[in-house]
């Protein structure tokens, strides 16, 4: 459970520095009349970008449970390593530039030009999609070879890794398309301005989880 | 300026026309809260029958031909699991988060109206799934509520065909459900505040369910993927619980697997989920105490400080539910040492508690007996678990009715005791009417006095050694006969009490009709939800213009003030005030409010 502990730890320490920044010491009881938080910054930003920094600390939790689970049951007695295939390689690199075409995505949305930025959206939900295509060709690569989430322990960890870090993705693609329909739609840029790094911050997360668990799938 | 936009985000708010668009399919804070809590309540009036129908069969065991061993267990199984997390949680984080979040931090609604709908249609989802098993081949799983493998998914076991896996899809479900309303309390409490609310203005009861909210974030996934990979275990034959094993006189294709590995991954939720539950209890009965016992709270910043720390805390605890387990040594003194320092916090909120109504102005009202009640019976749980959490004393106690006793104290009895105060104590707010007296008394002494019939009892079966979840007794040597007299009368009480449930429902809808109004205001509290021009508070809850906030939620018997409470939006030196140390607004906050 070190994985999972290790980052409660973060969590729990992150959250006391914070509440300790926002005055959890101060006295109520002797401070009547105006007070206006000039110092929590926090809370001019838009409510989005909380709501998706807790849920990336939701999904943050959910995949240092399944390392955890993995650590813990690589320990047992028959735990075969598996090779992963090459396949994986060239998807990683498509995940990349998903991430490459989106932060220039915002960049263009920052700096006022639709036409990059529709184009920059298309690119990213390309390669994205790309991506999730690849991974399923890697799957059905290994069930050609008779290698089913049955066969041993590490193919289903790598099944369940891939599985639940593809669903996550695709729930981003569903934002994505949402927020390009808009943008192609004649959408001006301020309207969709904080969709776009809302999905920048999604996408770069989901890549560095994935660097993460190919990571830990090549090394173990 | 940018945050005042954030709390009065009218322009973001729907603004329904039609009776479907406001009463079933709507985006406001208030009804989702109801619909919640009446999804709620009816769920965990079934698990109520369920419990019933158990205590008949131990009561009087050969007497009731349409109990079998197998529904024993599906219905033991099906009561813990929907009391925990379809009733509890769901009500407190799901009915009374969405209700006084935004009242009490002055904020129009959530953050994220329409996620915070579709969160209560995707519990709604979760709960249908699990009724569902009920009709099912086999019906319900009866693994016991902590599903551990191998019995959950083997062959012999209860509802191995259809009902463990509505009951894992149901989870998961439900997970996704809890996910879309929490990111909304959290996001609502920190970001949607209203001009003044800090942080340590905001009432013990939006700390105790803010606490909660981020402790079932990141506890939950972990029922998330111990649901997912038992799924997987049952359904495409993987080896990550299940051991090699034989069934039935066979071998099984399952090999290798760690059952210890699900009681860690179920433990690190199952553990946290025990605070996801009592933390906005605890927040709760301390506004009910203080509001009824007309004083301030004792130690409002040791409360929030030992809210938080039992938040923290909460995680390094999980693994005293598996002493038995065979664990090493070391990590048994490790977690009992953690569970005992968790302790102090909690005791500190007691103290504090006992505290707050020493000399105050006691309004013995129904919800201050509820929240005085709940001082004891929580008290009384929580000392049991000093016991539990020892290592020596948990061995010849574990899997007895004394962990029974146990864990109904102190996360059944003192949370729904809680649940049934603040129910009393805002049923004025969300109705405008108020409940009827006589029949509020009546169901308060025959529950408090009841469930000590039965949970006070069931720490001697334990100490005799008698196990949980057998359908029978008969022919166990060390078991006296005097324990089935014990276990009759703990039936009697146990139905006692139930009954004593109808007579909260009816008082419920008979006041809903026929209820004297209540007025704004009728306990004469200080918090924001009070306040609200409208009774019960209409879409959008301020009116035109949102809440100022001036002082903390707190300000009862205030020395040299007119009256014995001041609102919190109230302005220094208004009609009332006492001669506390008051602050000139500054020019530029007067602007900033103004703007």
């Amino acid at each position: 459970m070190t994985a999972i502990l290790l980052f409660i730890v973060i969590a729990v320490v992150g959250s006391y520095w914070w509440l300790w920044r926002h005055r959890i010491t101060e006295k109520p009881w002797a401070t009547v009349g105006v007070t206006v938080d000039h110092e929590d910054s926090s809370r001019f930003l838009p409510p989005g970008k909380i709501g998706l920094l807790f849920f990336l600390a939701v999904v943050t939790s959910l995949f240092a449970l399944f390392v955890s689970a993995y650590f813990i049951r690589m320990g047992l007695a028959d735990w075969i390593p598996q090779k992963e295939p090459g396949l994986l390689w060239f998807n990683t690199f498509m995940l990349v530039l998903g991430s490459v075409a989106i932060q220039w995505a915002s960049y263009s949305a920052d700096h006022n030009d639709p036409k990059t930025t529709r184009y920059a959206l298309l690119a990213t939900g390309l390669f994205t999609g790309a991506f999730i295509v690849g991974q399923l060709w890697a799957w059905q690569g290994l069930v050609d070879q008779g290698l089913y989430m049955y066969s041993n322990p590490s193919l289903a960890f790598f099944y369940l890794f891939t599985g639940v870090h593809g669903l996550h993705i695709i729930g981003g693609l569903w934002v994505w398309c949402r927020t390009t329909l808009h943008a192609w739609s004649g959408a001006q840029m301020f309207e969709i301005r904080l969709s776009v790094e809302l999905c920048k911050t999604y996408w770069h997360y989901l890549l560095l989880i994935w660097i993460g668990i190919f990571g830990l799938l090549l090394s173990t | 300026m940018a945050y005042v936009a954030l709390a009065d985000q009218g322009q973001k708010l729907s603004h329904p026309h039609s009776f479907f668009t406001k009463y079933i399919y709507s985006q406001d804070h208030k009804v989702i809260a109801i619909q919640y809590g009446l999804v709620a309540i009816s769920v965990g009036l079934v698990a109520l029958v369920l419990s019933g129908i158990m205590r008949l069969q131990l009561g009087f065991p050969d007497t009731f031909s349409f109990i079998n061993p197998d529904q024993y267990l599906q219905f033991v199984t099906l009561h813990g699991m929907i009391m925990v997390i379809y009733l509890l949680t769901a009500l407190f984080l799901g009915g009374f988060g969405n209700y006084l979040i935004p009242l009490m931090v002055g904020a129009r609604d959530m953050v994220f109206p329409y996620m915070n709908m579709l969160s209560f249609w995707v519990y709604l989802v979760s709960v249908i799934i699990l009724m569902t098993s009920f009709f099912v081949p086999g019906g319900p799983t009866g693994a016991g509520w902590t599903l551990y493998p191998p019995q959950a998914i083997m062959q012999g076991t209860p509802g191995v065909d259809w009902g463990i896996v509505l009951m894992l899809v149901s989870l998961a479900v439900f997970i996704i459900a809890f996910t879309m309303g929490g990111l909304n309390y959290v996001t609502t409490v920190l970001q949607a505040r209203t001009n003044g609310m800090t942080l340590m203005r905001m009432p013990l009861s939006v700390w105790g369910i803010f606490t909660a909210t981020v402790l079932g974030l990141l506890a939950f996934p972990a029922l998330l993927v111990s649901a997912i990979m038992m799924l997987l275990d049952r359904l495409l034959g993987t080896s990550f619980f299940m051991p090699a094993i034989v069934s039935m006189g066979e071998q099984t294709s399952y090999d290798g697997g760690s059952p210890i590995l699900f009681q860690h991954l179920f433990w690190f939720f199952g553990h946290p989920e025990v605070y996801i539950v009592a933390l906005p209890a605890f927040g709760i009965v301390s506004d009910l105490l203080s509001t009824h016992a007309r004083k301030n709270i004792f130690g409002y910043r040791m409360m929030v400080w030992a809210i938080v720390a039992i938040g923290g805390l909460s995680f390094i605890v999980w693994a005293h539910h598996m002493y038995v387990s065979g664990m090493n040594p070391y990590f048994g003194f490790f977690f009992a040492t953690t569970t005992l320092i968790i302790a102090v916090p909690t005791a500190i909120k007691v103290y504090n508690w006992v505290l707050t109504l020493w000399r105050g102005n006691i309004h013995f009202t129904v919800p201050m007996m509820f929240a005085i009640a709940f001082i004891f019976t929580f008290t009384h749980g929580g000392l049991t678990g000093i016991f539990l959490g020892n290592v020596v004393v948990d061995l010849p106690l574990s899997d007895t009715y004394f962990v029974i006793a146990h864990f109904h104290m102190v996360m059944g009895v003192s949370p729904i005791l809680v649940v049934f105060g603040a129910i009393y104590h805002w049923f004025p707010k969300m109705t405008g009417k108020m409940f009827n007296n006589r029949l509020g008394y009546i169901h308060f002494w025959g529950t408090f006095l009841g469930t000590y019939a039965i949970y006070l009892p069931m720490h001697y079966l334990g100490f005799l050694g008698v196990p949980r979840r057998y359908f029978a007794y008969e022919g166990i040597e060390f078991i006296p006969e005097s324990a089935q007299t014990l276990n009759a009368g703990i039936t009697v009480a146990a139905l006692f009490v139930a009954a004593m449930q109808i007579i909260f429902l009816i008082n419920i809808v008979w006041s809903l009709f026929k209820g004297k109004p209540s007025g704004g205001n009728p306990w004469n509290a200080t918090s924001l939800e009070w306040q609200t021009p409208e009774t019960p508070p209409v879409h959008g809850n301020w009116g035109p213009k949102l809440p100022q906030v001036y002082r903390w939620a707190y300000d009862y018997s205030v020395p040299g003030a007119s009256r014995d409470f001041i609102p919190q939006d109230q302005p220094p030196d208004g009609p009332g005030d006492g001669d506390g140390p008051d602050i000139e607004p500054k020019d530029e906050d007067v602007t900033m409010s103004a703007s």
